[in-house]
């Protein structure tokens, strides 16, 4: 009866993965929907994760920190070191702000132009992201809301990792 | 008996020290990147050091109990060890498992290549302490199997595609030798030796801090193969169902359950599906630590043979 009801469990999950293919195949670009996560869509449902970050003043104290993270770390440093930070910062606070349902608009380029002469790879990508979780944890963001934002910025690698 | 006992003294020892090795590697490549970090601004991208370990804490897996990359007893569509797509893994991992009344033993390693290829190689020692002795095979007679993985991935990314459902599917197969082919014939198993094809899917629920592992094993292993292969109430392969759950408390702690189906094909012992519940540790990229409760039902005539696994992997 239990192995029954097992394989019923895996055939309605081919049938899913199928689908799901399908559903890839049918979408325009992959670069397509990158881009549209790139302008940092509202999600209302992070309003709380929000206040779990300290608000705005709580994603600039964030922002500093992640700013000399990124420059201390010899994976990311080389991206960093000849640009505006504040700018840099900035954008940052307002793009994450956004994207937590924040009173912000994010006026900063779509993630696919500002990379795209960059040459990151992908272990530079998630060197950024180890940099943005230890400057999150020093500022007691709980490790929930942390990955909560991770999800919606994780979807970036396609418009950012160009190699 | 005592050789042995020896053998996985070395073994041990050995693992320890290309631990060591390997976070003084990665501790060296970090810090020479570090002091060199005026040139490599001049170079930009094409930094000299090789890089290594760059994937996210713990998203490589552990190894599960054949050498592969996932939970400790079922395997995940990930790539074992930390590679990037531009980056090669690696790692060795030592497990024990103490039940009422089985001992076993498993050594093992794997490497990962550009997070599409996994090679894993395992051996299995299974104890069967006073059993062999009742069974007049001898006390502490011991079945010994040799594993051979090979887990492709096919595509997605477990962990970076957060905006799709799509989940990371990945195809394997298990290469299993066992080294008592008379005693396997002797108790019905139809051969020393077999493969295990498997078809997994892996995704982490990053908002939910949860990942969850659907892998389906195509084998005609009893207990894994720790009892030979086919047996006289069933020789074609089977489908099995293996499942994980891990949810992840930080960075470098995560807790889980997982099942295990396995096939019944011997007609003188039950066999039972597998469970356990796990609680795991990567302090740094370079060692993991994984404690489970693990219950394997009847073994071999032996009721509710529950007990504490434990395991520790060193790679980068």
């Amino acid at each position: 009866m239990f192995k029954h009801s097992i394989r019923a469990a895996l055939i309605a999950m081919t049938i899913l993965l199928a689908q799901g293919t399908l559903a890839q195949d049918a979408a325009p670009t992959p670069g397509h929907s990158a881009a549209m996560a790139a302008s940092a869509p509202r999600d209302p449902a992070l309003k709380p994760v929000f206040a779990e970050f300290g608000g705005k003043p709580g994603l600039v104290a964030i922002m500093n920190d992640f700013m000399d993270n990124l420059m201390a770390d010899p994976r990311t440093r080389p991206y960093f070191v000849d640009t505006d930070h504040e700018h840099i910062k900035a954008e940052l606070v307002d793009q994450f702000c956004v994207i937590l349902d924040g009173p912000c608009t994010y006026t900063g380029k779509s993630m696919k132009s500002v990379h795209r002469k960059l040459g990151i790879n992908q272990a530079a990508f998630y060197a950024l992201v180890e940099d943005l979780q230890t400057a999150m944890n020093k500022h007691k963001v709980p490790f929930r809301a942390q990955n909560k934002l991770l999800a919606k910025l994780a979807p970036m690698h396609s418009a950012v990792v160009t190699r | 008996m005592h050789r042995h006992r020896k053998g996985r003294i070395v073994l041990l020892g050995g693992l320890a020290v290309s631990g060591s090795l390997l976070s003084a590697m990665a501790s060296a490549t970090d810090s020479s990147a570090f002091s060199t970090t005026d040139s490599v601004i001049t170079t930009t991208n094409d930094s000299s050091a090789p890089a290594l370990s760059d994937r996210l804490l713990l998203t490589g897996g552990v190894s599960q109990v054949e050498g592969s990359a996932g939970g400790g007893l079922t395997p995940w569509a990930v790539i074992g060890g930390y590679g990037t797509q531009d980056e090669i893994g690696a790692n060795a991992f030592y497990t024990q498992v103490n039940l009422p009344d089985y001992q076993l033993n498993d050594v093992g390693a794997l490497i990962g290549f550009y997070n599409r290829v996994e090679l894993s190689f395992a051996q299995q020692r299974f104890d069967t302490e006073q059993v062999g002795a009742a069974l007049g095979l001898g006390n502490g007679f011991t079945f010994q199997q040799d594993v051979i993985g090979v887990k492709v991935r096919l595509f997605g990314d477990a962990v970076l595609d957060q905006d799709s459902w799509m989940p990371q599917v990945s195809v394997g197969v298990q290469h299993k030798k066992n080294d008592q082919d008379a005693v396997l014939q002797l108790i019905g198993a139809r051969s020393d030796e077999g493969n295990d094809y498997y078809v997994m899917a892996t995704k982490l629920w990053l908002s939910q801090s949860l990942l969850l592992n659907v892998t389906l094993r195509f084998t005609k292993a009893n207990q894994i193969g720790l009892l030979g292969f086919g047996g006289d109430k069933n020789d074609s392969y089977q489908a099995e169902f293996e499942g994980s759950a891990a949810y992840m408390l930080s960075r470098n702690w995560a807790i889980g359950a997982e099942y295990r189906q396995k096939p019944d094909n011997l007609g003188i012992a039950r066999e039972d599906d597998w469970y356990d519940a796990f609680v795991a540790w990567a302090p740094t990229k370079n060692v993991s630590l994984t404690l489970a409760y693990a219950d394997l039902g009847n073994i071999v005539g032996k009721d509710n043979q529950r007990g504490l696994y434990a395991s520790i992997q060193v790679g980068f």
